[in-house]
């Protein structure tokens, strides 16, 4: 399947004299997490059919600095903006795109005072305005009638306020949206934010992922819906955890249209 | 008679405003404790919130039926205040109902209104106070409100209903006085408010023109001295809210809540590292008095002056705490204990100003490990829930990710796997040890 990505850098494409329509910011996970890779692989594929001129950095590509950020240190997280910033520069960056809405929310909101102004949007949105323009279309097969919930994730609801996107594109799947009792504004954090990801929670009498799975689990879907790799680990342990795996799916949003179009 | 009152009530006037003014001074001069931080841009939307948010309760109806009882009290409250004027004026002058006669029907109306409304006050009041005492509502009885801050809200509640009473009190019986033409505003009749014109002959009909006027003048007063004790009760308890929730709104973050904010002072050294040929004695040279700046929060004084502000005006509602992920799961971190540490630490600071002549002797103790543990601030997963469900727009988060970048960037102390994670990101760009190099990897893979 690897050979039909096509995945040119920036680098490449300056050395041709182009510039793509948007950068697409692959983040940590997505370059490094095997679950995650499957999502950045499956966003790639839809950009490809969906004939978008975009770009990755590749390895010139490093953490925004987002879990550095939450966990206080905010001298590495000034380092890694500003030498993304010099990147995003170095290449004229205009506009992003990100399947990650912590990086997509750091870059946003956190590089502007830092000297990075730039369009960023999360990769819900991005497929949204791809279909609303008429160059992508989704056609439900696969998921018609399918029960699939969706999580927000906090970074991309609450702390930007993103709600519908993921929705819209969820519905035009032919699927049965249906919420959880905590939702949008009210929505229940997975537990991996704020650097929460790369240590052990502190103790209490749950997780913070199983309450949630438990949320998701409540309304009885066959899939869970996600929009953020993190997330995706930990609904997906939570989902194991109660022994579901078999009957429940925890899947990122451009998995699901991809999977729908059979890329 | 006429002046020994009059006398009485301008003293206790001054006495209950000038205790007031010295408290309000003490807490200005406690917010202004904090540090520095700029909330004057775009008056226009922070206007509009604070009369959306602090004035029309727009966040309180994400649950309507507090909501609603709490509009009650809070409409009932600002309304009778107009009451106040004629108070003051009858009991300056030994005049009795003032405005009456000038403002006639409308007068009459206003009137009704305030009875009316504290009829629904009081209803409000009776549904809070089971609501914490008899249905246990879990968030208003977690264990951050032991002690003192359940004694605070009961007794506002009590305050509220003698309130009450002492508005029908004076009606009732003014109204059986005026219907025998004994009332001490001229003629006779019935002075028509909506509730009182029928409870004031059910109740006190019988009683002797004596025994009413005693009555009469016990409600008068106790109306005005609960409105004394309350004004200055304030001060001790969460209910600073009903005058800080404007402000409070008004200098609210108005930024997306993802937006944390980026310290100025590590930016100016960050560039200097950055930048090989960046003069560093091209920097203002740094002020020989100027007290180093800490990174991060260790103490009150180490807070911006937003979140000292937060932290008096928190109502201690626990809907913070009610939405929080890691208290949900049992772990220590309470968003609204955060609030109400950071208040008890600055008002213990603030004694320690006023104890020692106007400047601040260290007492051993500061607002982290003393008030708030690391266990707390390491709990919280900066998921905003808490800023989303506060009725006045505080923050919390902000409080604990100060206090975080304290422990990390002055004293080292994030736990170990987040160290482990800087580290990777320090060495190789990414949280896992993984080389930046084979960041591309995953398009040739399967
Ligand atoms: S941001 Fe932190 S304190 Fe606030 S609700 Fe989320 S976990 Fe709790
Ligand atoms: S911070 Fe806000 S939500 Fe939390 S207790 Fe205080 S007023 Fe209520």
């Amino acid at each position: 399947m690897s050979e039909n990505l096509v995945v040119p850098t920036m680098a490449e494409m300056m050395a041709k004299g182009e510039q793509p329509e948007v950068l697409f910011w692959v983040g940590c996970s997505g370059s490094f997490d095997d679950r995650a890779k499957k999502i950045t692989k499956a966003f790639v594929r839809i950009l490809n059919k969906a004939n978008v001129k975009f770009a990755v950095l590749g390895t010139e590509e490093g953490c925004t600095g987002d879990p550095a950020k939450r966990a206080g240190n905010e001298f590495l997280f000034q380092m890694q903006a500003m030498m993304n910033i010099q990147v995003f520069d170095g290449y004229e960056v205009k506009k992003i795109v990100t399947a990650c809405p912590h990086c997509f929310n750091t870059i946003k909101n956190e590089y502007p005072e830092l000297g990075g102004t730039y369009e960023v949007v999360h990769h819900t949105e991005f497929l949204k305005s791809l279909l609303d323009e008429g160059r992508l279309t989704i056609e439900g097969g696969k998921f018609k009638g399918k029960r699939i919930t969706f999580h927000d994730p906090c970074y991309l609801g609450r702390a930007n306020k993103v709600y519908e996107a993921p929705r819209e594109l969820i519905q035009k799947l032919d699927a049965e949206l249906v919420e959880m009792k905590r939702s949008k504004a009210n929505g229940l954090c997975c537990g991996a934010g704020g650097a929460q990801m790369f240590k052990e929670p502190e103790k209490g009498n749950k997780d913070v992922n199983m309450e949630r799975t438990d949320d998701a689990l409540e309304v009885k879907p066959n899939i869970i819906a996600a929009g953020c790799p993190f997330c995706n680990t930990m609904l997906t342990d939570g989902v194991k955890f109660n022994h579901k795996e078999g009957d429940v799916q925890v899947l990122d949003v451009a998995e699901l249209i991809a999977n729908a179009q059979d890329l | 008679m006429h002046i020994l009152s009059s006398l009485l009530f301008i003293t206790l006037t001054v006495v209950g405003f000038g205790f007031f003014a010295i408290n309000a001074k003490k807490i200005y001069r406690n917010i202004k404790l904090g540090q520095p931080v700029d909330r004057t841009d775009n008056p226009q939307n922070r206007w509009r919130n604070m009369l959306l948010v602090a004035f029309g309760q727009k966040k309180m109806f994400a649950r309507p039926i507090p909501a609603l009882l709490h509009l009650a009290i809070y409409v009932a409250f600002m309304i009778t205040q107009i009451e106040l004027i004629e108070i003051f004026i009858d009991g300056i002058f030994g005049t009795h109902r003032i405005f009456k006669d000038s403002l006639g029907g409308f007068y009459t109306f206003m009137i009704s209104l305030i009875e009316i409304l504290s009829l629904a006050a009081l209803f409000a009041t009776l549904v809070f106070l089971s609501r914490r005492n008899l249905l246990k509502l879990p968030r208003l009885n977690m264990h951050d409100l032991l002690g003192w801050p359940k004694k605070d809200a009961n007794l506002i509640l009590m305050m509220e209903i003698i309130l009450v009473l002492c508005i029908f009190t004076m009606n009732g019986t003014d109204e059986v006085l005026f219907n025998m033409g004994k009332s001490h505003f001229a003629g006779q009749g019935s002075f028509n408010f909506s509730v009182s014109q029928y409870l004031g002959p059910a109740v006190f009909g019988s009683l002797s023109e004596g025994a009413l006027h005693v009555l009469e003048r016990i409600g008068w007063w106790g109306h005005f001295i609960m409105v004394l004790c309350f004004l200055n009760y304030l001060y001790y308890s969460k209910h600073l809210h009903i005058l800080l929730a404007f402000p409070n709104t008004y200098f609210a973050n108005l930024k997306p809540l993802g937006a944390f904010d980026n310290l100025e002072s590590v930016t100016n050294e960050v560039k200097l590292m950055m930048d090989p040929n960046a003069d560093p004695f091209a920097a203002p040279a740094p002020d020989e008095n100027a007290v180093p700046a800490k990174f991060g929060a260790q103490d009150v004084q180490d807070l911006n002056w937003v979140q000292l502000l937060n932290a008096y005006s928190c109502t201690e509602c626990g809907r913070c705490t009610s939405s929080c992920p890691a208290n949900i799961t049992g772990k220590k971190l309470s968003p609204r204990a955060i609030m109400m540490k950071t208040r008890d630490r600055l008002e213990e600071v603030g004694k320690n100003i006023d104890a020692n002549k106007g400047t601040f002797v260290p007492d051993g103790k500061t607002l982290l490990n003393d008030y708030i543990t690391t266990e707390e601030l390491w709990a919280c997963t900066t998921c905003n829930a808490c800023v989303e469900e506060c009725p006045i727009e505080i923050s919390p988060v902000s409080i604990i990710m100060d206090m975080r970048r304290y422990l990390v960037m002055e004293q080292s102390a994030a736990p170990m796997e987040l160290n482990a994670m800087m580290t990777n990101i320090e060495n190789n760009a990414a949280p896992w040890q993984y080389s930046q190099m084979d960041r591309l990897n995953w398009k040739d893979e399967n």
